[in-house]
């Protein structure tokens, strides 16, 4: 992995930016709002789409009470039922995990992991944070309109959402389509600066199979993001046509309540799969970036190289490609063409097949490692249980013939709450714990960790794992309340009652979560510099946190991979990237080249 | 220590619940037990893994667990241990696959004997049409719907006269033949899901989306909306009664026909139910309406 060494070649030092004075900040203004460092974006990004995040969390708690106690709360109407679920599950994926992950830590983590001063087009990103801030002001806009935000469910199938019988069809679908297309367009400015980043802007040495894997996951994810969200872009766009202008993009003759409406020849399967060619890589958007730092904090913790590192990122390439052609395994039973369904059943099994390998490779990496369980390693470990979880109900649901039970049940709901809600949720926690030090500089309360570890983690699969049994029995998901029918006993709604009393005390538990990051940042102990003994670029700024420019004086040189833990020979247990063959400290007794045992 | 144990109870705790879960699938009553079969074999594959992969974390986090001097295995690579793992997970995929493939070949090809019988979707109530004595539905279009012909069937068409019109009533169907059902809807999608059934599509306003099954058991079981259709989504229920052959036929003749209601509007004195045509209530009223069932 590090056959060539920079020594080897003459080097040149690059020429050094001189106008880079120009454009440091040089007000509070430029400095904190209208920034154009990716890290100060980052944190913009991060809140922002943390705080959408935490009203969210709020509308699942307001379901979680219709359903778990259904004639308890008269102020929960079915039309408010359907409105917070579809504002819930469009937060959760699209101005949560997807900002979080890519506006959040792909704006600080690639400069930095790559060896980069900045994002290659600072101004332009930032414009992307302020485009995402008024997608999602235009999203919380709809909760205040007549008619409220709409109850399409976030899935927004016309015909029902742009039709009375649906909650918000006056205003509220407007703003959610307006609001989406405004969130495509400021993603797209930054997904372009990530790509072009990665591509460009990676310091001397840092070739691409060099980079740690939290650069691939969220460079591919971004790839993916750019070519998927512009089918949702056109199905957004088509349907305000359809509610606003009465074009029948979608819409065919439809009588409503005796009524003959004007529109006539649409396909309503076809926005299903303008929605899902988006829908379906975008659940890699959001996984392939955990996917990505959870291998690194893995590697990191355990003190042992990734396992398979060439794999690891041919599977999250492969993975990325293969999210393009299985899309319609979210509609075996939509009316399409049945015979879709060989075609989609077998892609979206062979898909198991990368995904497995990452699962086996992170397991194996913990094999003869040196394993420390702190906060961040027992959050990746949490996301390995809880993603192997959620990938195996994925191949009963991939399976088109399980699929025609069990889809549109509680079963679909456990699986994609565990496999891209709670999952990747994990592995945002443990990045956070892990990156917290060269964030703010300071240490988090490990004791407070664990706690909120432990309550998250047990009370998830909790809450998610007996789910997937209440779609067995048959429960519809999206039901108000499920009335009287022979079918779902009593045990049922126990179940319901259980589950929702779980989500409270999971929810509670964040508290704790910010209370540590406010407390520690105000009187935590002062970190030292890499407190993990990393060997990836991030931890090697002259100042932490980095500052403007991330590296001070001059670039970064980088020598080898991002996973020189435990090299054999080696006096210490890392060799930090940045650091020349003849510089590492070796062991008194054997002094070995590294470079041979590597190969 | 206690992480490791955590994670092994999660293991077998998750396989125990598994086992003494009160909540699983109902008793079937269609033909499509080979559904079930292939979830079984789906649930062995996989929970075999499962199980496997949370035991060897929780053994690697005891065993491995840091010391000080500890030193860790440096080997990047495993080439023949990759290729294992690729071929063995492949392995189990197709085991998993194969009878899946199966399965849909059968959900999709319908029986040439199977009875076609049509079900219209609208918010949110379940009405049925049967065809007559000549065993052929009549042309529909929901441009044709009105007041006096809420299924929309075109009077032109003579197969459509002797069709029978269930509106939001139950549903009879004999034991033992195979149906096919056609699926229509008014406005917007629906889905018919019977649990028991273990059967369910989508029904798109626009065009006609089917599925077959054979029903083997008699009784009365529920029909629930399946696809998201508007603030009554939850309320959509219906019934599906599995008849025997005397009581099917029973019920069969009490039913009217196309023709005979369409002489009874041309008469004037109309019976039955109508969708509410003449006046369109707001919203409001009919979540309300929903809401106070």
């Amino acid at each position: 992995m590090s056959d060539i060494t920079q020594d080897d070649v003459g080097y040149v030092a690059p020429a050094e930016n001189a106008e880079q004075d120009l454009y440091h900040p040089k007000s509070w203004i430029t400095k904190y709002v209208f920034c154009q460092d990716a890290k100060v974006i980052a944190i913009q990004y991060a809140s922002t789409a943390i705080a959408i995040g935490l009203v969210a969390l709020v509308l699942s708690w307001l379901m979680r009470l219709q359903l778990g106690f259904p004639d308890s709360f008269s102020f929960i109407e079915p039309a408010d039922y359907y409105q917070f679920i579809t504002a819930h599950g469009m937060i959760m994926v699209v101005y949560l995990l997807t900002a979080l992950f890519l506006g959040g830590f792909g704006n600080y983590m690639i400069p930095l992991m790559v060896g980069a001063r900045d994002m290659a087009f600072p101004y332009v990103n930032m414009v992307s944070y302020w485009v995402y801030l008024t997608a999602v002001l235009v999203l919380i806009a709809s909760f205040f309109v007549p008619g409220g935000p709409t109850g399409a469910g976030w899935t927004l199938y016309p015909p029902q959402a742009i039709l009375s019988g649906t909650p918000g069809s006056d205003g509220g679908i407007i703003l959610m389509l307006v609001s989406l297309a405004l969130f495509i367009v400021g993603f797209t400015m930054g997904g372009l600066n990530y790509v072009v980043t990665v591509l460009q802007s990676r310091t001397r040495g840092m070739t691409l199979m060099r980079m740690p894997l939290t650069i691939w996951g969220i460079f591919t994810a971004t790839v993916l993001a750019l070519l998927a969200f512009p089918a949702l872009f056109v199905g957004a766009i088509m349907m305000l046509l359809d509610r606003i202008l009465g074009t029948s993009f979608f819409m065919p003759s439809i009588v409503e309540l005796g009524e003959h409406l004007s529109y006539s020849g649409g396909s309503p399967i076809l926005f299903q799969h303008l929605f899902w060619f988006f829908g379906h890589p975008e659940v890699y958007i959001v996984a392939l970036p955990a996917f990505g730092i959870v291998s690194d904090l893995i590697a990191v913790h355990s003190r042992r190289h990734i396992f398979g590192y060439r794999m690891m990122v041919w599977a999250i390439v492969i993975i990325g490609a293969l999210s393009f052609v299985v899309w319609a395994h979210h509609m075996y039973v939509s009316g399409m063409n049945p015979y879709f369904g060989f075609f989609f059943a077998t892609t979206t099994l062979i898909i198991a097949i990368p995904t497995a390998l990452k699962v086996y490779n992170w397991t194996l990496t913990l094999w003869k490692g040196n394993i420390r369980l702190n906060t961040p390693m027992l959050f990746a470990i949490g996301f390995i249980v809880t993603f192997l979880n959620g990938g195996i109900t994925g191949l009963f649901l991939g399976n088109v013939a399980i699929d025609v039970p069990l889809s549109d049940t509680m079963f679909v709901v456990a699986h994609f709450h565990m496999v891209m809600g709670v999952a990747p949720m994990l592995v945002v926690f443990g990045a956070i714990y892990h990156w917290y030090p060269l964030i703010t500089g300071k240490m988090y309360s490990e004791a407070l960790g664990k706690f909120h570890f432990w309550v998250t983690f047990l009370g998830a699969y909790l809450i998610y794992f007996p789910m997937h049994y209440l779609g067995f029995v048959g429960v519809p998901r999206r039901y108000f309340e499920l009335g009287d029918t022979q079918i779902f006993t009593e045990s049922v709604g126990q179940l319901n009652a259980f589950i929702s009393i779980m989500t409270f005390i999971v929810g509670f538990a964040q508290i704790v979560f910010f209370y540590n990051m406010f407390r520690s940042y105000i009187v935590g102990k002062k970190s030292e510099m890499n407190p993990w003994g990393a060997a990836s670029l991030e931890w090697m700024t002259p100042e932490m946190p980095p500052g403007h420019g991330n590296w001070g004086k001059s670039l970064p040189l980088v020598y080898r991979w991002a996973y020189d833990y435990g090299v054999p020979g080696a006096r210490d247990d890392f060799i930090p990237q940045n650091m020349a063959p003849k510089d590492v400290p070796m062991e008194k007794k054997a002094r070995k080249s590294t470079r041979k045992r590597k190969s | 220590m206690i992480t490791a144990l955590i994670i092994v109870l999660v293991a077998v705790g998750s396989v125990v619940f598994h086992m003494m879960s009160p909540w699983w699938w109902t008793e079937i009553a269609s033909n499509w037990g080979f559904i079930d079969t292939t979830i079984i074999i789906t649930f062995w594959v996989t929970g075999v893994v499962y199980v496997a992969i949370l035991l060897f974390v929780g053994y690697c986090i005891w065993k491995f667990r840091y010391k000080e001097n500890r030193k860790v295995e440096y080997e990047p690579e495993n080439h023949k241990l990759e290729t294992w793992l690729t071929v063995l997970t492949s392995l189990g995929v197709i085991v998993m696959l194969a009878p899946g493939l199966i399965a849909w070949k059968q959900f999709i090809t319908v029986p040439d004997d199977a009875t076609e019988f049509e079900i219209l979707g609208q918010q949110w109530q379940w009405n049925y049409r049967l065809p007559g004595k000549d065993g052929k539905l009549g042309k529909s279009d929901n441009r044709n719907i009105t007041a006096e012909n809420p299924f929309g069937v075109d009077s032109n068409d003579p197969n459509g006269k002797d069709d029978i019109l269930i509106e939001a009533d139950d549903l009879h169907l004999p034991i033992g033949k195979p149906v096919k059902l056609l699926l229509r809807s008014m406005d917007v999608l629906h889905n018919f899901y019977v649990p028991q059934f273990r059967g369910k599509m989508d029904i798109v306003p626009g065009m006609v989306t089917y599925f077959w099954f054979t029903p083997t058991r008699t009784g009365n079981f529920e029909v629930l909306c399946a696809e998201l259709c508007g603030v009554g989504h939850h309320a959509m229920r219906g019934n599906v009664i599995v008849d025997d052959q005397a009581n099917y036929d029973k019920w069969l003749g009490e039913q009217q026909t196309f023709a005979q209601t369409m002489a009874q509007y041309e008469n004037g004195n109309k019976i039955g139910k109508t969708a509410g045509l003449a006046s369109k209530p707001e919203p409001g009223d009919r979540a309300q309406k929903v809401s106070s069932q």
